[in-house]
């Protein structure tokens, strides 16, 4: 009898002891193989460095280890809600999908689940509107910030004149490249401008009627909405019909190296949005390079080192980090579950002398996030490709957009989806 | 020792005819019918029911119905995913425009919609055959998909393209959108599979099944015989059709919830219902059902063996899975041409006469 009760006793302390011992659980869904690797390989390898490093260096965030969990989308829906499956019960925090398509699929599931997301820079845009959506997060800024920071690189060029002029909008035919359209079409009422939208279908490695029809067209500007291989069959496009590169602006997805490189001299000059800055002139990478290059700790095969996708990988877990920060600050607990997580999300600040101590000094515009607005300040640069020396730089300072354009569809659109789904708006 | 008819005395046409002649058949028929019902609801884990469970009993709705088409009246179609889509589309059409609707009318209904696509898509089996057929219906398949990403209309004007389920309950379980839970949607499919198989099981058995067979055997001579090569062939179409349709429907309303046109119902899921009618066996039902849990369950089998198990990366396992996948599926056609369902047949002969060799 005694033996009995101790067993139990045992198997209920090891059942009880296990959560205590828990990791903050990072969910990745990458995507390293498929029409898309080329784009996905660099982000998540930024994405589980970054972690790797406050692993070795810090010992996890405020002492607790962290554990990335990888898993293949391929970049497909139905294999990413089976991933979600398969990574949510182990206490996972925050999903980062990494696919404007699974983003779409899990923002239901994982808001009756309780877990937040965060779509960096894609996803659904009005999301931003934290009442409807108190479980996602898209800052620091969205497509539609996007659409608009291309419209105003335009007008900084014509001295904020564009009336008539042509602005094609090449993108990839899915809920991705279709976001940006609404606004592009605001836009162009408001500015005067001509749009056409000249869809590609997946995977994007057929493009060729598409851009004869830019040829016989002849738009003043092409702005394209582009991920994956489409990117590089794009530039190099282009570069085939001699379009003139400084007039074609990429998303921030459609500029990367991996895009440009491909095209070769031809793609000199061609420019994208940035969400921060290009390069590894920054502190941080010494210590990136002391504990986790180094130590041959480095995800994947470690040669997407500080390319643009892959500090927008590290930029990914930095914030997921400082949230992490803010929700302990918030809870007084270490171990923070994903309640705790979207509280912190939800609180987070980011400002100059946070990247400075971070060790990445003017990285990324100020950043502030509150339930209004999930969005964060929708502040974006500009970037260009310069061939022969490889490197992306910025040229422009990271400006803000449109925002009575935005806010008013962003308004538009969470209204009708709280209404679809029987949502009251509330802070929660 | 196994499947003898030795003792079994049928007294009617009835008993003779049944779809499972042996006792035994009809006793392993029953048990797995109380493990789908109610072990497997009892035992599954979320997971488990999300990644293989769902997308099985779909699957295998679109399966029989493709195996109505191709291996029943021998007219090969690649149209399945454009086929999936209309079916999903006529769902949300009809549950974002009727939201009193009880969603199984409108599943069934998106099945009736898509069948009458398929009646369309349909006629031009009557002049060509074939390879040239296979062509026609991948023209159906683009047209489809370009049509529900171009129109509007068909996506209530959303701004990304998508359509999104709503909520719906069934008895007062939801079953579709954010908060649907998974058993009810389990039992949804389940019995819209069970039912469906039934269907079409004594549909195939019966005056259609035989029609069809007849066409796909030899049209001229089935023409000759007094078999309508018109009405036989649109039939074959429209119900197929209406299979496949009705698995797209829940494919979107109950499984996915949200869905794009251009990847959810791309070339590659009229592909795949093709390799599980392939693998599976033509002309079965129950090759149909094997097919389609071999096509699913295999490459998540894989992914947790080899990424959860052992531990490997998972971009390596992803390329391993392509290739083991494939390879597995050449050696199943060069062993088995004639697919799983002909393998069991084998087995079950040689369990007739097992332990001798005659």
């Amino acid at each position: 009898m005694k033996l009995k009760h101790a067993i139990i006793a045992a198997f209920t302390g090891v059942c009880v002891a296990t959560p205590v011992l828990a990791d903050l659980v990072f969910p990745a869904l990458t995507y390293r193989t498929g029409a898309y690797a080329v784009s996905g390989i660099p982000q998540a390898d930024g994405y589980s460095d970054y972690f790797t490093m406050l692993n070795e260096r810090d010992g996890g965030i405020g002492g607790v280890p962290i554990k990335v969990v990888e898993c293949e989308t391929q970049y497909n829906t139905e294999k990413g809600v089976e991933c979600y499956e398969k990574t949510k019960g182990l206490g996972a925090l925050v999903y980062q999908p990494m696919s404007t398509g699974i983003t779409y699929q899990l923002i239901p599931k994982a808001s009756a689940d309780g877990i937040p997301i965060h779509s960096m820079g894609y996803g659904r845009t009005s999301a931003a509107n934290g009442k409807v959506f108190p479980y996602v997060f898209n800052y620091p800024a969205n497509y539609w910030n996007g659409a608009s920071a291309v419209v105003n690189h335009i007008l900084e060029l014509n001295n904020g004149n564009i009336k008539g002029k042509k602005i094609a909008l090449v993108y990839h035919n899915s809920g991705y490249g279709k976001e940006p359209i609404r606004t592009l079409e605001e836009l162009a009422k408001k500015h005067g401008f001509e749009l056409s939208l000249l869809p590609v279908d997946h995977p994007g490695q057929e493009q060729k009627s598409q851009w004869l029809q830019i040829r016989r067209e002849r738009p003043d500007y092409v702005t394209m909405w582009g991920w994956g291989v489409m990117n590089q069959v794009a530039i190099q496009e282009a570069a085939n019909i001699r379009f003139p590169m400084e007039n074609f602006i990429g998303i921030w997805w459609s500029g990367s190296e991996n895009d440009v490189i491909p095209a070769g001299a031809a793609a000199n000059g061609y420019k994208a949005l940035a969400l921060h800055a290009p390069g590894m002139d920054f502190p941080l990478f010494d210590d990136m390079k002391k504990h986790v290059y180094d130590k041959g700790k480095a995800a994947g095969s470690g040669d997407q080192i500080g390319t643009i996708l892959y500090n927008r990988g590290m930029f990914q877990a930095i914030l997921a980090a400082e949230a992490v920060k803010v929700a302990q600050k918030m809870s007084g607990k270490k171990d923070i579950g994903p309640a705790e997580m979207r509280v912190g999300m939800e609180n987070l600040k980011v400002d100059q002398s946070m990247f400075s101590s971070l060790g990445l000094p003017n990285f990324a515009p100020n950043l502030e996030v509150s339930c209004e607005n999930h969005g964060g300040a929708g502040l974006v640069a500009v970037q260009q490709w310069d061939a022969n020396a490889k490197t992306w730089s910025l040229v422009s300072d990271f400006k803000p957009t449109d925002k009575d354009v935005i806010n008013m569809l962003i308004a538009e659109d969470s209204s009708a989806y709280a209404k679809e789904n029987n949502i009251t708006p509330k802070c929660m | 020792m196994f499947y003898r008819e030795v003792g079994e005395f049928k007294t009617s046409y009835r008993s003779d005819q049944q779809t499972f002649p042996i006792a035994l058949d009809r006793t392993g028929f029953l048990v797995t019918l109380a493990f789908a019902f109610v072990i497997i609801p009892l035992t599954m884990s979320e997971y488990w029911a999300q990644a293989v469970f769902l997308p099985f009993l779909i699957f295998g709705i679109a399966a029989i119905g493709l195996n109505i088409l191709t291996g029943y009246c021998g007219q090969v179609s690649l149209g399945s995913g454009g086929f999936m889509a209309v079916g999903a589309y006529s769902c949300y059409k009809l549950m974002t425009g009727f939201p009193d609707m009880n969603i199984v009318v409108c599943i069934l209904l998106s099945g009736g919609v898509t069948a009458f696509v398929g009646l369309l898509f349909g006629l031009p089996s009557l002049r060509i055959k074939g390879f040239y057929l296979a062509v026609a219906t991948l023209a159906a398949q683009f047209f489809l998909v370009w049509m529900f990403n171009k129109v509007g209309w068909f996506y209530n004007y959303s701004a990304s393209g998508q359509i999104t389920a709503p909520e719906r309950e069934i008895f007062g379980f939801i079953v579709t959108g954010a908060k649907a839970e998974t058993l009810p949607v389990y039992y949804v499919c389940l019995v819209m599979l069970f039912s469906l198989a039934i269907l079409a099981r004594n549909l195939t058995r019966g005056a259609f099944g035989r029609k069809w067979m007849a066409i796909r055997d030899m049209d001229i001579a089935a023409e000759i015989i007094g078999v309508n090569p018109l009405m036989a062939k649109l039939t074959a179409f429209a119900v197929s059709s209406f299979y496949v349709g009705i698995s797209g429907a829940l494919l979107f309303a109950l499984y996915l919830g949200a869905v794009e046109v251009g990847e959810a119902f791309s070339i590659q899921k009229s592909f795949l219902i093709l390799f599980m009618i392939i693998i599976g066996g033509l002309g079965s039902i129950f090759g149909s059902l094997v097919g389609a849990a071999f096509m699913i369950g295999m490459p998540v089998l894989l992914k947790n063996l080899l990424v959860t198990n052992l531990g490997w990366p998972g971009d390596i396992a992803a390329h391993l899975e392509f290739m083991i996948v494939g390879l597995l599926i050449v050696v199943f056609l060069m062993l088995e041409p004639h697919g799983l369902a002909m393998l069991w047949r084998i087995i079950k002969e040689k369990l007739r006469i097992w332990p001798f060799a005659h």
